[in-house]
């Protein structure tokens, strides 16, 4: 498949495609620039500044270090006639006082914008939009996505459907090891952990299509478990829920299970009757982790060497 | 020391010590030198048990963390014997007076009290570790062994933890009598007889925080 | 009988671990070969083998650092190369080995190669820097030695015997538990790990008594040269930070084994349990690598300004407030966790302090520089590479310590890039900056310069040609640890970081033909005065390689910088002190205490990761007597004469007094 250009991104806006399997056809994305230097909603562009703007703070005072032992180092050579040679001078009092002071003064306006954008940006936090949030439940699985719209009843695997303005909810587990569930345009990654569900907020503020990814280590399978994100207008987004449901396999604790068995590089496909109860049964274990490898001792578990599309 | 090199540094800090104090100074240094063989000991084996205390903080701070993460399994109040581990506590905390007696007994080469203590030591921490033996086999039986549930792995983990430690000391313990019958009072067997009273001495401290935590607390 | 130990353990079906098991095998037996063949045997045996005296043993860490280097940076070539092809590739390496490569390649730099490389120097030059005989427990110190030396041995006989941990440097459960890694990968990683971490808390302990009871007369804690003062720091840290490792290493151990719940996922085990417990020792970890590392930068660049240290108080104090602060910062290894924005954001600010002391140390480097007389050699070019490099990976660091900011950077490849920028910047330009320092101290003749200085600008130029793309993937969202991607934005500075390794490379192979051209041409390279660097601390006083005792009288310390007091104080006079009246000194005797012990620890964790119960027992049996026969011996040192004392001692001084002779005639020409 071909990078993502332009020119595609348009036809993309523009051809309105009422059937999601064409959106099959837009596949890897992004990643031409940096992501995290290149964010299309609210938080990320706000993680953006902070990381920036710390980065500036940091360099008033760390570029001029390393400028100072250069212009030392080369101003006080061996061979240097003219440079002064004060073989005794250790101490000054006033030169102390500034190298704790001018370190401890930095850290205290970083530690000011840290508190405050440490609160601004928690992952758990709502983000104040005018509509109402949109709910999705994430499973990461060995080794792919699992994506269910509760309020929908329809889920999807490894790709991930978003309605752009529209600020998205999250709640997140692990149906056995632990992940992280990341979309580098975004913003905020988070854990995702058997037992336990996160909480994270994210809101795409126009059309369009990330990569998204697992950022945790998780086993052989780690390095396919990306997933694609699209984000698209909320009428669209309408329409592919609606041709979403009712196609397709059903989401059941049967077919739950046969999904958590280890795979990797799973080809998306979507469920169009998810069963909205299964989530909160991962999370509180009434359904068991997922298996791993079968106990066999040596390598060569599973063969994960299947490649390209 | 007194034809010794004198080396005579300079005060590039401005720490002042030569200007301000010399003549206390060096007073102090003659006097002090090397430390004695029997300190630098000591001293080691003290900055090991800060070791093994953290070591066994970590198992405490674990414990505290799954105490009540029983899986449905029993809960602390159901399976303590609390009379079990009062008799356990009492063995312990006579055994550590006895083995402060047998290192009296050993500075002072006296064999019939070194020894006597000694043994009456290992009788009390043999007891100790028959009770806990005992009281781990019990629950075991009742299905109630390390494999149930998070919280009981940790309480395994944190009293087996001891219990092993007070093994270990059982050990060290016969070692030092065998040593102390084949070598005699020597410095270097006093030094670890001193390491070992040290270490009995430690273990009662952990134990009486266990007690507290675990089983104090536990059955409340 | 051999419990899971089949022959399907050895993986006759893939080429490259084969291979590579083979080579080290073929070399191993070659460096065997010889030594037997030599007859150098019974030298190595009653010279090294058993040899408590401290200097030895910190040559012989050095070295398991050293060669435990090759090994890890040839993992990291496979890393570079797998991830250069892989781009919509399945590369050469399988995931189930490159899973192993890179687990491989954290634990073996982390724990031997930056551990050993640091506790050999501290062993080497603390007992000199105090006007010391040896450390606190001599023998204790050559088990530390041995146990490190097995924990190496049972990471590598992974490569050809099973399989290594394929879960990354730190083992996170539930992957790493038996429902997720059933292979014995994660076992060798434990062992390996629970039989060098006791001997490194032995270290610890030792050298903790060692800076705080053992040094010459007049020796307080404020003339201590500021490589004592961080060591000290360095092993109050190991103390207590590694029992927490063990402790939580013995839980995972137990879930593993029988079948208990710490960790995971059913019976009401607690993943974040871990994760918590780990980063409380991982964190001081990164400290106890770096404080010595900075310890090594004062002295070298004092020395090599000529001039005495910045700001020593500053200095003593920033090394302790880091010690602190080191245990109150764990939880920035996991904001991503969720734990909520007060708890982040406190955490990140106290990381962001531990900044401030670290700023102080740099800008007192700096102001030593100040005023001096900066030579430029092979270790103070490592100190300037320090110095330029660590403030951007600090940079970094403090930015990965925004929570906000590592909610997008965190596993990235930005951290990687961050972590390698202090670790290669900091710890390992510092234990370079301190092998050539310190060489010629060891064995009488310096490294070769040029090479030396050639070696140190393809560190420098390879670090940044390597690690400077990795901050820029890992700003486009690459995360660490991927085996193959199909991003094609990603591929060409993957491309670049490889030719960085290449680089990194040239200068591993430069110093490997640094250390060959040195010893081939060590007549020329000779020092005869004990002194080459016109030092300023007490290791220089006395001749290279030292005596077995060090120094022939201890030293009197009556202030700051004592050796150069006495330098000053022989070429104003133009003559050396009188010859003191030598007695008859105690040495530590010899003992294979140490190496017997690992050798049954080796056997124990083989027995213990294969389930070869009977081994294990005989092997626990086999350690526990050798202590107790260790106890039981008569003769516990051994007596030099004086008159040996003496003639060794006058040799020494002849060679100053040469030295001395030979400066005055320069001066007056």
């Amino acid at each position: 498949m071909n990078s993502f250009s332009l020119k595609d991104r348009r036809c993309f806006l523009a051809c309105r495609s009422h059937r999601w399997p064409i959106l099959a056809t837009f596949m890897p994305l992004a990643g031409c620039q940096p992501a995290v230097l290149d964010p299309q909603g609210p938080v990320g562009i706000a993680e953006r500044t902070i990381l920036l703007d710390s980065l500036a703070i940091m360099l008033t005072i760390v570029a001029p270090t390393i400028a100072a032992t250069l212009a030392f180092a080369w101003w006080f050579r061996a061979s240097n006639q003219r440079a002064r040679y004060l073989p005794h001078w250790a101490y000054s009092g006033r030169i102390e006082l500034v190298t704790w002071g001018i370190p401890l003064l930095t850290v205290m306006l970083l530690g000011g914008v840290t508190w405050v954008a440490s609160h601004d940006l928690d992952p758990a936090k709502p983000l104040t939009s005018k509509s109402p949030p949109l709910q999705i439940e994430a499973v990461s699985l060995d080794w792919k996505w699992l994506f269910i719209y509760p309020d929908q009843r329809v889920a999807s695997v490894n790709r991930l459907i978003l309605p752009a303005g529209v600020p998205v909810s999250f709640s997140l587990t692990s149906a056995s090891v632990m992940n992280t569930f990341f979309v580098p345009q975004l913003g905020s990654m988070i854990y995702t952990m058997n037992g336990m569900s996160s909480k994270l907020n994210l809101l795409a503020d126009r059309p369009g299509a990330f990569r998204g990814l697992s950022a945790h280590f998780s086993g052989d399978g780690f390095s396919d478990m990306h997933f694609e994100v699209h984000a698209m207008p909320a009428d669209q987004f309408e329409r592919w829920v609606n041709a979403t449901r009712n196609q397709g396999p059903k989401l059941d604790e049967a077919s739950y299970g046969s999904l958590e068995r280890p795979s990797s590089n799973v080809a998306p496909f979507t469920y169009g009757d998810a069963d909205p109860a299964i989530y909160d049964r991962i999370v509180t274990r009434q359904i068991a982790p997922a298996p791993g490898p079968p106990p066999v001792a040596g390598p060569s578990v599973i063969n994960l060497t299947r490649h390209g599309r | 020391m007194s034809d010794a090199r004198t080396a005579t540094g300079i005060d590039p800090y401005q720490l002042g010590h030569q200007q301000r104090h010399k003549r206390q100074y060096n007073a102090e240094h003659a006097s002090r030198g090397l430390a004695s063989k029997r300190i630098i000991t000591g001293y080691g084996f003290w900055i090991f048990l800060l070791s093994d205390i953290i070591m066994f903080a970590a198992f405490f701070a674990t414990y505290a963390v799954l105490s009540s993460a029983t899986a449905g399994g029993p809960t602390g109040r159901q399976i303590f014997d609390i009379d079990n581990t009062a008799i356990e506590t009492s063995c312990l905390l006579a055994s550590s007076f006895t083995c402060g007696l047998a290192s009296i007994g050993a500075e002072r080469h006296r064999d019939s009290w070194f020894y006597g203590a000694m043994g009456i030591t290992f009788i009390l921490g043999a007891t100790f570790i028959g009770l806990e033996i005992h009281e781990f086999a019990g629950l075991v039986k009742q299905g109630a062994g390390p494999e149930r549930s998070a919280f009981l792995s940790a309480f395994f983990t944190l009293v087996g933890c001891h219990g092993l430690h007070v093994t270990v000391g059982l050990l060290w313990l016969l070692t030092m009598t065998a040593q102390v019958f084949a070598k005699g009072y020597r410095a270097d067997v006093l030094r670890r007889i001193l390491c070992f009273t040290l270490f009995w001495h430690a273990l009662d401290i952990v134990w009486v925080a266990l007690f507290t935590v675990v089983y104090l607390i536990g059955i409340t | 009988m051999f419990g899971r130990l089949t022959w399907t353990a050895i993986p006759f079906d893939q080429p490259i671990p084969l291979a590579a098991g083979g080579v080290v095998g073929l070399v191993l037996a070659c460096v065997l070969g010889l030594i037997v063949v030599k007859g150098w045997l019974p030298y190595l045996w009653r010279e090294w083998i058993t040899s408590v005296d401290h200097k030895r043993v910190g040559i012989m860490y050095t070295v398991l650092a050293l060669v435990m280097l090759l090994r890890g940076f040839s993992d990291a070539i496979l890393m570079r190369s797998q991830q250069a092809l892989a781009f919509k590739a399945p590369g050469y390496l399988p995931p189930e080995h490159y899973d192993q490569v890179f687990s491989a390649h954290g634990t073996l730099m982390i724990f031997f190669v930056a551990m050993p490389f640091m506790i050999g120097m501290m062993n080497f030059v603390v007992p000199l820097q105090l006007g010391a005989r040896d450390v606190a427990f001599p023998t204790l110190n050559s088990v530390s030695f041995w146990l490190t030396a097995t924990g190496a041995l049972l990471v590598n006989i992974s490569l050809v015997v099973g399989e290594f941990s394929r879960t990354g440097w730190l083992p996170y459960p539930p992957l790493s538990e038996l429902t997720y890694s059933p292979g014995v990968g994660p076992d060798y990683y434990l062992w390996a790990l629970q039989i060098s971490g006791v001997g490194t808390l032995m270290t610890g302990v030792n050298f903790v008594t060692t800076v705080l009871k053992v040094h010459a007369p007049g020796m307080t804690y404020m003339r201590m040269p500021m490589f004592c003062w961080t060591t000290l720091a360095s092993s109050l840290l190991i103390v207590g930070a590694f029992p927490i490792l063990t402790a939580t290493l013995a839980m995972l151990i137990l879930d593993r084994y029988l079948d208990f719940h710490f960790f995971t996922n059913d019976g009401g085990g607690n993943v974040m349990m871990f994760m918590n417990l780990i980063w409380a020792w991982g964190h001081p970890e990164v400290y106890i690598l770096i404080l010595p590392a900075f310890g090594i930068f004062s002295e070298v660049v004092s020395t090599f300004s000529r001039k005495p240290l910045f700001g020593y108080r500053s200095m003593v104090m920033a090394t302790m407030v880091i010690f602190v602060l080191a245990f109150t910062v764990w939880l920035h290894h996991f904001f991503t966790m969720g734990a909520g924005a007060d708890v982040n954001a406190i955490f990140g600010i106290m990381s962001m302090i531990i900044a401030v002391p670290t700023g102080v140390k740099v800008f007192n480097w700096l102001f030593t520089m100040y005023g001096g007389r900066v030579v430029y050699s092979t270790p103070m070019l490592f100190a300037l590479g320090f110095m330029v490099t660590f403030v951007v990976g600090g940079m970094t660091g403090v930015l990965l310590a925004v929570p906000p900011a590592d909610f997008v950077l965190h596993n990235s490849l930005f951290l990687v890039a961050h972590f390698h920028n202090v670790v290669i910047g900091g710890v390992l330009f510092g234990a370079f900056a301190g092998y050539n320092y310190w060489f010629p101290k060891a064995f009488g003749f310096r490294l070769h310069e040029g090479l030396g200085k050639a070696s140190f600008w393809c560190w420098f130029v390879g670090f940044y040609v390597a690690f400077v793309p990795l901050y820029v993937v890992g700003l486009m969202g690459m995360t660490r640890r991927m085996q193959h991607y199909d991003v094609p934005a990603w591929h060409p500075w993957l491309l670049l970081a490889a030719v960085g390794a290449l680089i990194i490379l040239a200068g591993i192979l430069l110093m490997v033909a640094q250390l060959y051209v040195s010893i081939r041409q060590r007549v020329a390279l000779r020092d005869q005065s004990g002194d080459p660097w016109d030092g300023r601390s007490l290791e220089w006083a006395t001749s290279s390689p030292p005596p077995a005792f060090n120094f022939a009288v201890l030293p009197n310390i009556e202030g700051e910088e004592p050796y150069w007091g006495v330098k000053e104080c022989a070429r104003k006079q133009m003559h050396l002190d009188n010859e003191p009246r030598y007695e008859e000194v105690e040495v530590p005797r010899n003992s294979p205490t140490g190496f017997v012990c690992a050798f049954f620890a080796t056997f124990l964790g083989f027995a213990l990761i294969w389930h070869i119960w009977w081994l294990a027992a005989v092997s626990t049996l086999g350690a526990a007597a050798t202590f107790v026969a260790f106890a039981w011996r008569d003769r516990v040192e051994d007596i030099i004469s004086a008159e040996e004392v003496g003639r060794i001692d006058r040799a020494n001084r002849r060679a100053r007094m040469e030295a001395l002779t030979r400066m005055q005639t320069q001066a007056a020409e």
